[in-house]
């Protein structure tokens, strides 16, 4: 990959430059007491957000956080109902244009379309952000290469497989060179191995220097990829720190899963393991027991006369950390 | 891999407002390229067709009569002029507006890069006036070709046509983007669109409609355009009347753009 060389070649005329100083890096991205309010209900109540050039962080939380919203705005498509946003130290309402044209946006849903080719995608976004078309036929190419569709950028997009799409979906929010990549749940939907290779690319993108804001489900996604992240529910912050600080605040080192049988009711063994361990939380299919020391606490149970039908010992995740701070799992 | 630090802060080219609306306008072009043979061929037949049947077939009924002094072709084919405009408008602001919000999501995808709501909107009005140009052109050529061409300010009736198609384009961009449901196209249609194309003085003067109807389709914009047309091509326009009928079309226009901006911003600024 030589993006790095291509990223200088790329020199389209300069009509508006913004001047960009160095007390920036501290943040790309600033909000204070960011607000969105749709009529009476507040989809995200005051959050403060501050993301470093170079820094990849992450919005983890389930379905109706906030997570689309707050992208939105930072998108600069949205405008807050209240608060401060500042991006690249510009003002989204005064400089949406020039925000934006230093933004890649890779949307949950979809926008390509579906009609045109691979290629075409690329090409009339590339337009877009005045790119002449020399630059974006250039770009286009490299950029195909990048997620390995050069061999589809004939086709149609209507047939491509959900991964494809993704993947060109990434490709055209590069087309522009970005150096703000945000991210609504770039994997959701896609099996393991379309993820990896996603995530593959996304990691390269951040050793190039890329900013990378993402939103996901998935709390293996948000350790592979965020150095700090905000687990988000019901519009607020319920917790912020990278991924091994907030497992060490959150929650144990281990955790043991019991499971007994279907027909059983879990509370009546919460009752049974009382005293074991400092906290449980009783799911409708198993009990998590939050421990230090997982082999010991299994002892423990087995001694106290109970027979789970399977146990397993595993490390403590964001998942874990999520059902503490909010009482709920992430994906039901 | 050493992380590429130096060229994040480099300088960025922004797209100015022009170039953002020409942005907007240049995918509709771009997307035309799939289906321009078809559209120029439907705006070659429909005037054929329409004069053919209505100008001479039924024109030699009318002309009997004598109440037009036997030039029913004459007062018909402008008149088809501004209400074709006023169709092909109404067909560009319609089904591609709501696609664009909803399904194909193209305005959504326009707005995570540096075009705007009022550049979306604007590239994709300037669409329209180069379709509804386009085609009237087309009509203009077939109208002289049966010689119903009385005068060279029959040129003039080009940009009148567009006037009364645009006056249509920008409040229909305002309801396809205001209204959810695309039932509603098959309404607006019925009940708005056909009665115009019928009633507004096309195919017969207003007057002998019944005294209660006159004033509504004296207010129609449609019926403005269509004097216009008419007298260019006649080559008896005064001033006065024109100034006036363009007063009134762009009246239209102007509200028509503003409620779709309106609606626009509601639409695109909250979903997606
Ligand atoms: N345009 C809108 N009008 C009204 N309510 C909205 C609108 N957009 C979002 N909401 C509401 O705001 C809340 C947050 O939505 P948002 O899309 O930001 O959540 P999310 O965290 O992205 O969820 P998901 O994981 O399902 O994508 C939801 O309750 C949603 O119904
Ligand atoms: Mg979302």
């Amino acid at each position: 990959m030589s993006v790095p060389e291509s990223r200088r070649q790329l020199s389209v005329p300069v009509a508006t430059v913004e001047v960009v100083d160095d007390s920036l890096d501290a943040a790309f991205i600033h909000a204070r007491g960011l607000t969105k309010r749709f009529g009476e209900f507040t989809a995200v109540d005051g959050i403060d957000v501050d993301v470093a050039r170079g820094e990849a962080f992450g919005f983890l939380g389930p379905n109706g956080a906030g997570k689309s919203s707050t992208m939105r705005m930072i998108g600069c498509v949205s405008p807050p109902t209240e608060g401060t946003l500042r991006i690249l130290g510009m003002d989204p309402g005064a400089d949406g244009p020039a925000i934006r044209a230093r933004l890649g946006v890779v949307p949950q849903q979809d926008t390509l379309d579906t009609e045109l080719s691979v290629r075409e995608n690329l090409l009339i976004y590339g337009r877009y952000f005045g790119m002449s078309r020399a630059a974006v036929r250039a770009k286009t190419d490299e950029l195909l290469d990048f997620v390995q569709l050069t061999d589809r950028a004939k086709d149609k997009v209507e047939p491509l497989s959900g991964g494809m799409k993704r993947r060109l979906t990434i490709a055209r929010s590069l087309i522009n060179d970005p150096d703000i990549l945000l991210l609504d749940e770039p994997t959701t939907g896609l099996d393991p191995q379309a993820r990896h290779s996603l995530w593959d690319r996304l990691f390269r993108l951040k050793q190039r220097g890329v900013t990378l804001v993402l939103t996901t489900h998935y709390m293996d996604e948000a350790e592979q990829l965020c150095d700090r992240l905000v687990v988000m529910d019901k519009g607020r912050f319920a917790a912020e720190g990278s991924p091994r600080e907030l497992i060490a605040t959150y929650s144990t080192r281990e955790v043991l899963e019991l499971r007994f049988g279907p027909d059983e009711d879990n509370n009546v063994y919460a009752d049974k393991v009382e005293g074991l361990v400092d906290r449980v939380e009783v799911l409708p299919d198993r009990l998590l027991l939050y421990t230090d020391d997982g082999d010991g606490t299994t002892a423990a149970v087995y001694q106290r006369g109970l027979l789970p039908v399977s146990t397993l010992v595993r490390r403590s995740t964001l998942e874990d950390v999520f059902l503490r701070l909010t009482g709920r799992t992430l994906v039901d | 891999m050493q992380p590429d630090t130096t060229a994040v802060l480099r300088q960025r080219h922004v797209p100015g407002s022009l170039d953002r609306v020409g942005a907007s306008f240049g995918f509709w072009a771009f997307q035309y390229r799939r289906t321009w043979r078809g559209t120029v061929v439907s705006s070659v037949l429909t005037p054929v067709l329409f004069l053919a049947a209505m100008g001479i077939g039924l024109g030699t009924l009318v002309d009997d009569g004598g109440r037009l002094d036997g030039a029913y072709l004459l007062f018909l084919a402008p008149g088809l002029l501004a209400a074709t405009a006023m169709q092909t408008a109404g067909f560009e602001s319609m089904y591609p507006v709501m696609g664009a919000i909803k399904w194909v999501r193209t305005y959504h995808a326009m707005l995570a890069t540096p075009l705007g709501v009022s550049d979306i909107l604007l590239g994709h009005l300037l669409w329209v006036v180069f379709r509804v140009t386009s085609s009237a052109a087309i009509y203009l050529a077939v109208i002289a070709l049966f010689g119903a061409v009385a005068s060279p300010m029959a040129l003039l009736a080009l940009p009148a046509a567009t006037l009364c198609g645009m006056a249509y384009a920008a409040p229909i961009f305002a309801f396809s983007s205001g209204y959810e449901k695309p039932s509603g196209f098959a309404a607006l249609e019925r009940f708005v669109i056909v009665p115009m194309f019928l009633f507004s003085g096309t195919f017969f003067p207003v007057s002998q409609l019944p005294d209660v109807l006159q004033p509504v389709a004296y207010a129609t914009p449609l019926w403005h355009g269509v004097e216009l047309c008419r007298a260019l091509v006649a080559g008896t326009q005064t001033l006065a009347d024109a100034l006036l009928h363009i007063g009134y079309l762009s009246l239209w226009i102007v509200a028509g753009v503003t409620a779709a901006m309106f609606f626009f911003r509601r639409r695109l600024e909250s979903t997606g």
